[in-house]
């Protein structure tokens, strides 16, 4: 086996497990914390693809700002356990078989089309040169429209979450 | 050499244990990571089939869609304060003013 091969499963274990840890605990900053868990694995899987801004922006912007912003939300709510409810009986009859059917429909796409597609991790870096020549000219409008959504997005949480003045 | 179709079945597994959260976590906050796991995972589709191809356009997509989920996550955690504080309570069962 090779050493990009142990890799790979090292990394999708954790990344696996980090998403099951985030189902099944109860308190909601265990599940941030496996959350962070999945994000840092899948940096390191876009590592072992070759793509390396990718992955720093990754642990930069998911790892580190959106994650932080859970957690201190999880912290000034003071969130604790989640409540017990009863699960609806629409939910309980027809989620699994409509689960397994989803699952079915995306291993059918997948065994049907992989042959087709060369080795994902080929060795080769993804230049960060190349990345930004290609952001700068060929999308450099949807580029400069994420500035405009960023704003929109900042004066939107400003707005929801100040406090109403009477 | 890792195959595409692993990466591929990662990002599936990912995507379903995504979904599976946003059916089965009654806390609104843990909801809404189930989102973000389930964008990641579509990350992870992106870059793969990107790097199985040879381009970068795949990568680009992903900068923009991380993007997009920090703009959500500020706005939806907004929207999640809001609710909290007018609400009470952070389970998702009892925000159902809409319900009949």
């Amino acid at each position: 086996m090779s050493f990009a091969l142990l890799m790979f499963f090292v990394l999708a274990g954790l990344a696996v497990l980090g998403a099951l840890a985030l189902i099944l605990q109860r308190h909601p900053i265990h599940s941030a914390l496996s959350l962070i868990l999945v994000m840092l694995s899948l940096a390191g899987l876009y590592l072992l693809m070759g793509a390396e801004f990718v992955a720093a922006v990754q642990i930069i912007v998911y790892g580190g700002a959106v994650m932080v912003l859970f957690v201190f939300v999880i912290m000034l709510l003071n969130a604790g356990e989640e409540e017990r409810t009863n699960f609806s009986k629409l939910a309980s009859v027809a989620g699994i078989p409509l689960a397994l059917a989803l699952a079915g429909v995306i291993a059918a796409a997948i065994a049907r089309g992989s042959g087709h597609l060369p080795s994902a991790t080929n060795g080769e870096l993804t230049s960060t040169r190349e990345l930004s020549k290609l952001l700068f000219s060929e999308f450099v409008y949807p580029f400069e429209l994420t500035s405009f959504l960023i704003l929109v997005a900042i004066l939107g949480a400003i707005v929801l979450a100040q406090r109403e003045q009477n | 050499m890792v195959p595409t179709s692993y990466y591929l079945i990662l990002s599936a597994v990912l995507f379903g244990l995504g979904v599976l959260a946003f059916v089965f976590k009654r806390n609104i906050i843990t909801v809404f990571m189930a989102i973000e796991l389930m964008l990641n995972a579509v990350n992870l589709a992106f870059v793969a089939f990107s790097q199985a191809l040879g381009k970068s356009d795949g990568e680009i997509f992903v900068l923009f869609v991380i993007v997009v989920a920090a703009a959500e996550a500020a706005v939806g955690l907004g929207i999640i304060i809001l609710t909290a504080r007018n609400r009470r309570s952070l389970n998702v069962e009892r925000v159902d003013l809409l319900k009949l």
